[in-house]
This record gives C-alpha cells, sequence and structure tokens, in this order.
C-alpha cells in the first residue's frame, strides 16, 4: 500500500487516500497485486484510550469478532494467521485466512488474506496519538476484491451501494466497547449484538 | 405492559408492548411513577422529526423506582428513586468528559447512528422516545423502561421532595436553564423569551435567577402570558403589538441584549413568512418553520446573543443570514446537556430556590395519554403541561 500512498498522495494533498473522491480509482492502479475490481475503503476514529491499548486489543484478532457485526467467528491458528468466518447476505457465510504482514508494536498492523479466500484482501490499521489528552486516531484501510459467483454478486451490490458502511460501523462498535465496555444498542436482549 | 406508542400523524395509542429487558451491564429498569408529555413529543406527534417507526414508544421525561439492575452497575440499587435525563450519555467519551452530554459519541447504536451523520454530517448521541436518529430508543411514557448507561444519567432522589418537584429535572428545568445560560446574562441586560410554554417559562425563570435586568416574554396565549408575568417578566402578545417596535420601545431604542427562541420548528402566527414555510412544509420543500427565530434575529441589538433550545430537525430557507453578520451576533444551542445541570438544580429545588410544579395543568393517568397529546396540541392556553400517572 506503500506505493498506492505516494501515488495518490501527489493528487490530493495532505487529505487521506480513503477521502479522495476517485478513491476507486485510487486503489486499483497496483500492478504487482494485480486486483481484478479493487475496492478501497478507509474510515478514522477516535478513542479515549491509551494507544497501546488500543493496539493489543486489535492485535488479539480474537477481540475483532466482539465488534464487528458480520463476524461469526475469528479461530486463531498460530500468533500470526487466523481463519475468520463472515455473515454474508442471504444465509450464507464466506471465510478465509488472514496472516499479519507487518506489525509495529503500538503503531501499526497490516493483514492479508490467503491465497484461496472467498474475499481477497489487504488491509492496515494504524495507531496516532490524537492530539495531547484526546485519545487514540485509529486509521483503517481495507482493499478488497469482491469475490466471483453469486455471493460475490450479492456482496459487491451491497458493498457498491455504501462501500463505507460496515467499517464505519464496526470501528463505531470498537469505540463504544473500548470506552464503554458495552455495545450500544436500543434492542431487546434476543437481538442484541454480542458484547 | 402498557406503553404509549406512536402510529402516525396524530395518531398515538396506549398498546399492550412487551416487558422491558436489561441487555448490557450498566443497564437499569425503572418502575415508571411520573412521566409528562413535551413541547418536543408535539414535533413527532404532528410529523416533523423523519424516522418514527409504527409502533415506536415514547415519552422522554420520567421518573420512578429502579427495579432491577445490571451487574456492571455500581451506582444504583433496587428501590432507588430516581429521575432520568432524556440525553442518553456513556459519561467515558470525549463530549461527556467535556460535559457535552448531549453530543455523547456512543449511546447512538453504530447502525442508527448513520442516519443523522447523513443529514448533520456526525452523529447525534442517544435520547429515549425521539425516533431513530437518536437511537430508537423506547420512551418513558409506559410503565417501564430500560435505561443504558444508568450508572450516569439517573438523579437519586432524596426522600421527602415529591415526584412534581423534580420531574422536570429530566428535560424542561435544565433546558430552560441552558437557554438561560447560553445567554451571558450581565447586570442590567434585557432577555427576551419567545414562547411561553414549559421551556420559555422555564427560561425566564432561570434568566432572572441568574441576574437578567428585565424578562421580556412573548407568546400569544393570555394564559401563559400570565403564569410568565407570575414569574416576574413583562409581556407581549405577538397577536397585538408589532414585536419589534415594542421590544425597541421598551429598551431604549436599543434591542433586548439576548434573545431566546423557545418556540422551536412549529412557530405559530400569520406572517407572510411563515405561511410560506409552511406552505412548503405541506409540499415537503422545507420542514422547519422559522418565523420566531427570523424575528429573534431580527430583534436582538447588534453585537447581541442568541439563545435557541427551541428543536429545529432540518432545513429553512430564507435564514437572516446577513443580519446575523451585520449585527455581530452570537449564536448557542442544542439539545440540553442535562446531567450537567442535575445537581445544582435538584439542590435549587431542595433549598426551596426554583419552583417547578407551577405550570402543571393537568394530571392523568397513562391510558388517557392520547387525549392528553390532543389537549396539549389543541388547548395550548390552558393545557401547559401534562402530567402522566403509569401505576
Ligand atoms: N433543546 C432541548 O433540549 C429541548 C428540550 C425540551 C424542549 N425543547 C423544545 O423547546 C420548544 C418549546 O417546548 P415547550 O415544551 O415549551 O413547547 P410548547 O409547544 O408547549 O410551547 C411553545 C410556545 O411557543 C408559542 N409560540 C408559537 N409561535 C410563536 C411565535 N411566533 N412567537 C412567540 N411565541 C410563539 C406557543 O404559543 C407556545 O406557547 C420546542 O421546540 C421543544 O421541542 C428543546
Ligand atoms: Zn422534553
Ligand atoms: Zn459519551
Amino acid at each position: 500500500m506503500t506505493t498506492l500512498d505516494l501515488e495518490a498522495k501527489k493528487e490530493i494533498g495532505d487529505a487521506p487516500v480513503s477521502s479522495s473522491v476517485r478513491s476507486d480509482r485510487a486503489a486499483i492502479d497496483q500492478q504487482d497485486r494485480d486486483w481484478e475490481n479493487g475496492t478501497l475503503v478507509g474510515r478514522t476514529v477516535t478513542i479515549n484510550r491509551p494507544r497501546q491499548d488500543v493496539y493489543l486489543f486489535w492485535r488479539d484478532v480474537a477481540n475483532l469478532a466482539r465488534v464487528m457485526e458480520n463476524v461469526e467467528r475469528i479461530d486463531k491458528i498460530d500468533d500470526r494467521r487466523s481463519h475468520w468466518v463472515v455473515t454474508a447476505p442471504a444465509g450464507r457465510t464466506v471465510e478465509w485466512d488472514s496472516v499479519i504482514t507487518e506489525d509495529d508494536p503500538g503503531r501499526l498492523l497490516a493483514w492479508e488474506s490467503v491465497e484461496g479466500a472467498d474475499v481477497r484482501h489487504t488491509g492496515r490499521v494504524e495507531f496516532r496519538d490524537g492530539p495531547p489528552g484526546r485519545g487514540t486516531e485509529v486509521t483503517a484501510t481495507i482493499v478488497y476484491d469482491a469475490p466471483a459467483g453469486e455471493v460475490g454478486r450479492i456482496l459487491a451490490k451491497l458493498f457498491q451501494k455504501e462501500p463505507k458502511i460496515q467499517a464505519r460501523r464496526d470501528l463505531r462498535r470498537l469505540k463504544q466497547f473500548m470506552e464503554t465496555g458495552e455495545i450500544s444498542t436500543s434492542e431487546p436482549p434476543d437481538a442484541a449484538p454480542r458484547a | 405492559m402498557r406503553a404509549l406508542t406512536w402510529h402516525g400523524k396524530q395518531d398515538v395509542r396506549v398498546d399492550t408492548v412487551p416487558d422491558p429487558q436489561i441487555v448490557n451491564p450498566r443497564d437499569c429498569i425503572i418502575k415508571i411513577t411520573s412521566t409528562a408529555i413535551c413541547g418536543s413529543d408535539l414535533h413527532l406527534y404532528d410529523g416533523y422529526i423523519p424516522t418514527m417507526q409504527a409502533g415506536d414508544i415514547l415519552g422522554h421525561e420520567f421518573m420512578g423506582e429502579v427495579v432491577e439492575v445490571g451487574h456492571g452497575n455500581a451506582k444504583l440499587k433496587l428501590g432507588d428513586r430516581v429521575v432520568v435525563p432524556f440525553t442518553i450519555s456513556c459519561g467515558s467519551c470525549f463530549f461527556c468528559e467535556h460535559l457535552q452530554f448531549s453530543a455523547c459519541d456512543n449511546s447512538n447504536p453504530a447502525h442508527k447512528a448513520d442516519m443523522s451523520e447523513i443529514a448533520y454530517g456526525y452523529p447525534m448521541g442517544g435520547a429515549f422516545g425521539y425516533s431513530h436518529l437518536t437511537g430508537g430508543y423506547a420512551g418513558g411514557q409506559a410503565e417501564y423502561v430500560r435505561v443504558p448507561y444508568s450508572d450516569v444519567g439517573p438523579i437519586v432522589i432524596p426522600d421527602g421532595l415529591e415526584d412534581e418537584k423534580v420531574l422536570f429535572l429530566s428535560d424542561i428545568l435544565p433546558t430552560g436553564w441552558m437557554a438561560a445560560e447560553n445567554c451571558a446574562i450581565e447586570p442590567g441586560d434585557t432577555v427576551a423569551v419567545w414562547g411561553c410554554g414549559p421551556v420559555g417559562l422555564f427560561a425566564i425563570q432561570s434568566a432572572l435567577i441568574l441576574g437578567a435586568h428585565r424578562v421580556i416574554a412573548i407568546d400569544h396565549h393570555p394564559r401563559r402570558l400570565e403564569l410568565a408575568k407570575s414569574l416576574g417578566a413583562e409581556i407581549l402578545n405577538f397577536e397585538d403589538v408589532d414585536v419589534h417596535e415594542a421590544l425597541a420601545e421598551m429598551t431604549g431604542g436599543i434591542g433586548p441584549d439576548a434573545c431566546i427562541d423557545a418556540v422551536g420548528l412549529e412557530s405559530h402566527g400569520w406572517a407572510i413568512d411563515n405561511v410560506l414555510d409552511m406552505a412548503k412544509a405541506k409540499v415537503g420543500l422545507a420542514t422547519d418553520r422559522t418565523h420566531a427565530l427570523r424575528q429573534v434575529i431580527h430583534c436582538v441589538r447588534k453585537g447581541g446573543r442568541v439563545s435557541i433550545p427551541g428543536v429545529y430537525g432540518g432545513m429553512a430557507d430564507k435564514f437572516p443570514i446577513g443580519a446575523l453578520m451585520e449585527k455581530g451576533l452570537t449564536v448557542k444551542s442544542g439539545q440540553t446537556h442535562v446531567q450537567k445541570y442535575s445537581k445544582q438544580l435538584l439542590e435549587m429545588i431542595g433549598e426551596g430556590k426554583i419552583d417547578t410544579t407551577f405550570l402543571i395543568s393537568h394530571r392523568m393517568p397513562l391510558e388517557k395519554a392520547p387525549d392528553g397529546y390532543k389537549m396539549f396540541k389543541e388547548q395550548q392556553n390552558d393545557v401547559t403541561k401534562v402530567v402522566l400517572k403509569p401505576h
């Protein structure tokens, strides 16, 4: 993603790549990766907790199943690898193995899906101190290829409508959980997301 | 349990619905002893606030007894008598830490927050019984209610203070107080208040306590104006006088130092701009009628302060941006940061410095709530505040 960042920065100044109005194009131009139709989504959220705490929460990937809406399970394979089972539309699930490709403790985590994933993707999350006393800024950036086949079509439709929506909601839930120990809901218990 | 539910424009009913349950560790369940109908509820009743769903339980001014407490709540215990702020606030986000409780970043559920983020740029905090923009939380015009983050909001009431003295700590009392505080009142100041509903009346009382030299109250309902007068305000009936001219003459040609819009988006009157707004609202072109706010901005003195507790939800056109800029006005607004004021106002009630009961005109059982809504809407002169008793 470094080449990508550098390329895009020329066009958009100090704004993050994900805010480019041409983000579809920005993500794709990576010959070495050769995405089918890569889509980039990115979002920043401020969490009122120390940087190290937020990093450690994310580093233990099993935690993410608590805050990500559609994640059914995350099984740890070893310290860097995990297996993800994710709910897809129309009662289906999609699965992949994910491997951590970069780990700069307290600052950065990057990962990518392993060959054969239902949804091929790569992502990184950066942790920066906010202004003094204002917690940690967490920026997640994900590039994904919608899968082929019927599930792919359904997913693509869903994401095209609002590609950032899932990242936005999941980061809100992460923030809620880390700041309050709960995930806000106005639904009765049987309908509530796991907390 | 029984609860007052919304079914459409001017269609509210008392239905039997499932009892609320504890969902999160910091929740509690309250058995409601008193709950009121608010001017804000009329905006829902009249269909001005989007994202309502049939069956939503209304009500954001309520108090009662704690009957169940989540395992993560160390503050409340069974049997506590509490008043619950209408704003739901987590207590630990940036906004809560800065006492901007109604801007809480965590209380609006993740998927509901999308709507207000799209509408306003950033999502609103959660609130009880006030559409899905503020989270879709069930309200308190009911026998029971679930209170999230209940170790932050609810105020425990000492024995000896009856319900009616403290109920309005939930909303309109701190709302009137914050409206006056937002006027940054200085010695010698004249404060003009548009609207003598509950919010306006409490704003008048608060402005005088906060040191206003004079308060001038504006409405067209004689009974409501009389209540304003009894608090110590001078009064104007906007049907009888030219409001701008009267205010200018009463303030030596200078204009009021601060003006409060305690009317909100359903402004009455037959001024030409208001008729146009109404026509547009009917065909869906503009959502908010802003006649009172335009007048506020027109009447306030140069360099004056404008405080807007009145609720607006959408867009308005013909907004007097010229007067705002050229006169160099300061504008403050917002849903009330209720929790910021709870302790201070409870003490003032206890010491007898604030009377909250004078505006209650009607008390009725919950089963009669639909009549209460109709009366509060149609007979504003006589019906100043309706308190419902669910048990
Ligand atoms: N900011 C908050 O957190 C908050 C909290 C509670 C209520 N509110 C809002 O405050 C407003 C007032 O609430 P309320 O319970 O007192 O409502 P209400 O409907 O009982 O009172 C409104 C009053 O305004 C008067 N009025 C209408 N048009 C006028 C005009 N052009 N000039 C002068 N007066 C006019 C009406 O005659 C009425 O007496 C509402 O918009 C309500 O939603 C805001
Ligand atoms: Zn209210
Ligand atoms: Zn908060």
